[in-house]
């Protein structure tokens, strides 16, 4: 198995540096998801650890060896990609024993090693299909089947679920994560969707523009974000951001209400509140912090997301468990829950207590 | 800390690795072969061929070889078959484009559209460029033979001939035979760049159009021509280059004359090099043919960056 | 067009009309060399303008392929085309592959050139080219064909190749290097077979080329032993100024071999023309 170090990795395309000072250990066995917006870098990171692109200056090591030079047939990693890049003139079983087939594996060896995976995915009575044959679904397993026989020390996932429908994201997702329980692999997991990121992973890397925003478990991203743009990243529905004025010991926000929230010294400076439409409550005016109209009522029988107008402040997403009953147009009180509120300073890092 | 040192403290070093390295040079390995061959079969010998045009080489008094400087083009400008091959160029690649253009458009978007046997079809209009020019050269010129082709007694017997002549023999008409010939050839190369470039438009920007309520014409003059515009600029460019150049099809039906009447700029320079052997001649009007192309090409570049605002 | 519009009556007659004309103008003079070809010697004057002959015959056919140097000019043909075809197809997919995959400095120089030799007039290198094979030695040679031959048309054969590897993602290569290959394994065993219809349309294209080049052939070669097809067939012309149904009949079979090629492969390249484009 391995043990990937990244150490001062920076890319370069000819004199435009788009990725620097990147640093990162991923532990053996460890599911290490790489999220962000389009073109923050993930597949860029991705690609550099699988050796399809040449790293710019740093180290990349794997258990203590130095793999920068290392082509990629020779770095022992699995790769599955966003269009799964299946042959097209091949079977699902040659496709997913290719690998073995270059390395003149004996063919019982071969074969054995295909069935297997191809039960594993339930792929059992496809071995003999093109791809051009399979559903999108399917193509994904003989993806993931193609890795899986190579019996790799890493595996890497590049969008892998991106071109699928909800309802089969959701249970490829589920494939994934079981995979790993069982194979106990290292596995580096690039996507832009964070709630895969929350699912699958053991540590989540939020990248934007080319710098790594913060390193940390699902838990320690969703309750500590480093700053205001991971906060807004992680989660869903976005986290409301009210600006604020330090005042009299407190905090006031923008339509004057004054909040009893005691500032230690590293946070005299905040000039934000950042807080979760679930840390919200819709109460009676008289014990609401603020108040407000609400625009736009979405019932989603799980939840229900209020979006709701305050004056001076402006929209407020407020979310509330099960059905609350709520129509569009009515007064709503807002309470906030203090305990759960985060302060940011001018430069969107997070000031914590 | 050194200068180097105070942008970034404690970044490491550039490192020097194979792999990037290989990287680099992994393209220029599968280009080698072509980049060779061009240069040396093409590239040096147009060199050369430039410095032929200021010097006497002419074969059949190899004593009298050395640079001439600007001699042979003093000879050109008062050569009176230079400006008569010039304008007869002019007017043969206007008239084979012109012809050869729109009947291949239109061949293009017939083809663009379903119909019985289209296969079929589509394999045979594309024949003409199959067959190799000096096939079609001696074919033409065996057609309009009033001996043994039928094309000058249709021609009189459509009225637009008085008599069934040997219109390759006219100086006045000559000209044509060639072009005929030349537009029967170049029609399927139109057909197909332009049925290609057809076919890449998305069909729902017809139906968007449907909808809208656009007539064939409104379709045609705003949606089909401007993307075919690019295609049209390019292939248009490139086949005057090529119809300017191509000497095969007239020396093979007429030499060249009655009279010099079709004699163009290359069959002259192909004359004057393969039967007067006098290669600094032929690469001085090489010389002149070039300039012209290199003027026409750059007027087209210039045009197209003030229309085409894609 | 969508299905809602249904085309008038006398609209589906003009196309199929003007279809029409444009068979019958591709075709027509093709028909003539053949007609004439199979029209027996006594009746080709008499029968000059008629559109069937009232007998025909084979008679020109076996004379052209038994009593000239015929049969050798066709072979010369076959070995310079076919050579030319082979050597440009394999130079140029390496090169086509290079511009489609890689964004490398220099590139767009290398383009430049490439262009540039489709600009200029062939015939300026004429005298030269004549110069430098005497000097090498390789004068009345066919070796002198094939090198001079795929030195021009590698150009467009890597713009043919470059479109057709266009139509093919990148990361399947991407996923063969994952896998084991190194690139080059990766192309031989992946991309090549997804091309064949690339490499087959510029085989035929290439072939064609070489199939009717008639000047550099006139110029370098002079002996009859290796004379190709175009030049062998001009001399046979003049020769027998007057055996119209002999011609006619060498003609015909001059034809075949770049017909047959082109028939096979058209569709392939507007497909590659088109996929090229697409892909932008």
């Amino acid at each position: 198995m391995a043990r990937i170090e990244l150490s001062n990795i920076a890319k370069a395309y000819g004199s435009v540096e788009v990725m620097r000072d990147i640093d990162l250990t991923i532990e053996d066995g460890e599911f290490i998801v790489l999220v962000g917006p389009s073109g923050c870098g993930k597949s860029t990171l991705l690609r550099m650890i699988a050796g399809l692109e040449p790293i710019s200056a740093g180290d990349f090591t794997v258990d203590g060896r130095r793999m920068n030079d290392v082509p990629p047939r020779d770095r022992d990693m699995a790769m599955v990609f966003q269009s799964y890049a299946l042959y097209p003139h091949m079977d699902v079983a040659r496709n997913m024993g290719f690998s073995l087939e270059i390395r003149k594996s004996p063919n019982e060896e071969r074969s054995s090693k295909v069935r297997e995976a191809a039960k594993t995915l339930g792929l059992g009575n496809l071995t003999a299909r093109l791809p051009k044959q399979l559903s999108g679904g399917q193509r994904q397993r003989v993806a993931m089947g193609r890795a899986i026989v190579r019996d790799p020390s890493a595996f890497l996932f590049d969008e892998p679920l991106s071109n699928l429908d909800a309802a089969l994201r959701v249970e490829m997702r589920l494939e994934i994560a079981r995979l790993h329980q069982r194979l106990k692999a290292t596995m580096i997991y690039v996507t832009h969707d964070q709630v895969e990121a929350l699912t699958l992973a053991d540590r989540i890397v939020v990248l934007n523009a080319g710098d790594i925003q913060q390193v940390g478990t699902p838990l320690e991203l969703y309750d500590r974000p480093a700053n205001k743009f991971v906060a807004q990243f992680i989660g869903s529905p976005t986290m409301n951001i009210l600006g604020i004025e330090p005042r009299d010991g407190g905090i006031s926000l923008k339509n004057g209400t004054k909040l009893q929230l005691g500032l230690s010294g590293g946070q005299s400076a905040a000039s934000e509140l950042g807080v979760r439409p679930e840390h919200l409550n819709i109460v009676a005016p008289d014990a609401a912090h603020i108040s407000g109209t609400a625009e736009l009522v979405e019932h989603l029988g799980s939840d229900t997301n209020i979006h709701a107008s305050v004056p001076g402040i402006g929209q407020v997403l407020v979310r509330e468990h099960g059905h609350f009953p709520l129509k569009s147009g009515d007064k709503v009180g807002i309470a906030l829950d203090l305990d759960k509120t985060h302060l940011f300073g001018p430069d969107g890092r997070r000031l914590a207590a | 800390m050194t200068a180097i040192d105070t942008a970034v403290p404690g970044r490491k070093p550039r490192a020097r690795p194979t792999f990037y390295f290989r990287y680099m040079v992994e393209p220029y390995l599968y280009l080698t072969p072509a980049i060779l061959l061009i240069a040396l079969v093409m590239l040096v010998p147009l060199v050369i061929g430039v410095s032929y045009a200021f010097q006497a080489v002419n074969l059949l008094r190899p004593f009298q070889s050395g640079w001439v400087g600007f001699a042979n083009f003093e000879a050109l400008w008062t050569d009176r078959k230079f400006w008569l091959a010039l304008t007869n160029t002019f007017w043969w690649t206007l008239g084979s484009i012109f012809f050869q253009f729109f009947l291949g458009l239109g061949l293009a978007m017939l083809l663009n559209t379903q119909f019985h046997g289209k296969r079929i079809v589509q394999a045979l209009v594309f024949l003409p460029w199959a067959v190799p020019t000096f096939l079609s050269a001696l074919t033409w010129a065996w057609l309009f033979n009033p001996t043994i082709g039928p094309l000058p007694h249709w021609l009189a017997a459509l009225g637009i001939l008085s008599e069934p002549f040997n219109i390759l023999g006219d100086p006045d008409l000559a000209m044509w035979g060639p072009i005929t010939a030349n537009v029967w050839f170049g029609i399927p190369f139109f057909a197909i760049t332009l049925l290609a470039a057809l076919q890449s438009i998305p069909h729902e920007l017809y139906e968007a159009a449907e909808i809208d309520g656009a007539t064939p014409w409104q379709t045609f003059t705003k949606i089909t021509l401007p993307f075919l515009a690019p295609m049209i600029a390019i292939t248009v460019m490139l086949r005057t280059i090529w119809i300017a150049n191509f000497a095969d099809l007239i020396f093979v039906m007429t030499g060249g004359g009655p009279a010099n009447s079709t004699q163009i700029l290359s069959t002259y320079i192909f004359t004057t090099a393969f039967r007067k052997l006098d290669f600094g001649y032929a690469s001085a009007i090489a010389v002149a043919l070039l300039g012209l192309l290199l003027i026409y090409a750059a007027i087209l570049l210039v045009l197209r960056r003030k229309l085409v605002k894609i | 067009m969508s299905a809602l519009r249904k085309s008038s009556p006398l609209a589906v007659t003009g196309k199929y009309l003007a279809l029409g004309f444009y068979v019958a103008f591709a075709l027509f003079p093709l028909y003539w060399l053949a007609k004439i070809a199979v029209t027996p010697d006594k009746l080709i004057f008499t029968e000059g303008t008629a559109l069937f002959p009232s007998r025909f015959t084979f008679e020109n056919f076996g004379t052209v392929l038994l009593a000239t140097d015929f049969l050798s000019y066709f072979k010369n043909s076959v070995f310079v085309s076919i050579g030319t075809a082979a050597i440009t197809t394999a130079i140029a997919a390496a090169a086509g592959y290079a511009f489609s995959r890689f964004a490398f400095r220099g590139k767009r120089l290398i383009v430049a050139l490439m262009l540039i030799t489709q600009m200029f007039p062939l015939l300026m290198i004429i005298a030269p080219i004549y110069k430098i094979v005497a000097a090498v030695g390789l004068l009345n040679s066919l070796t002198s064909l094939i090198i001079v031959y795929t030195a021009f048309n590698i150009p467009f054969a890597t713009f043919l190749m470059q479109s057709f590897f266009d139509g093919i993602p990148k990361d399947l290569e991407e996923a063969a290097m994952m896998d084991g290959c190194t690139r080059f394994e990766a192309l031989r065993k992946i991309i090549l077979p997804l091309t064949l219809p690339g490499l087959g349309a510029t085989l035929g294209f290439v072939f064609t080329a070489a199939w009717s080049e008639l000047l550099f052939a006139l110029m370098l070669i002079n002996s009859n032993d290796t004379m190709t097809f175009p030049v062998g067939l001009l001399t046979f012309v003049s020769k027998f100024s007057v055996d119209w149904g002999q011609m006619m009949a060498a003609g015909v079979l001059a034809l075949v071999p770049s017909c047959l090629f082109f028939i096979f492969i058209q569709r392939y390249l507007v497909q590659g023309l088109t996929s090229g484009a697409v892909k932008g």
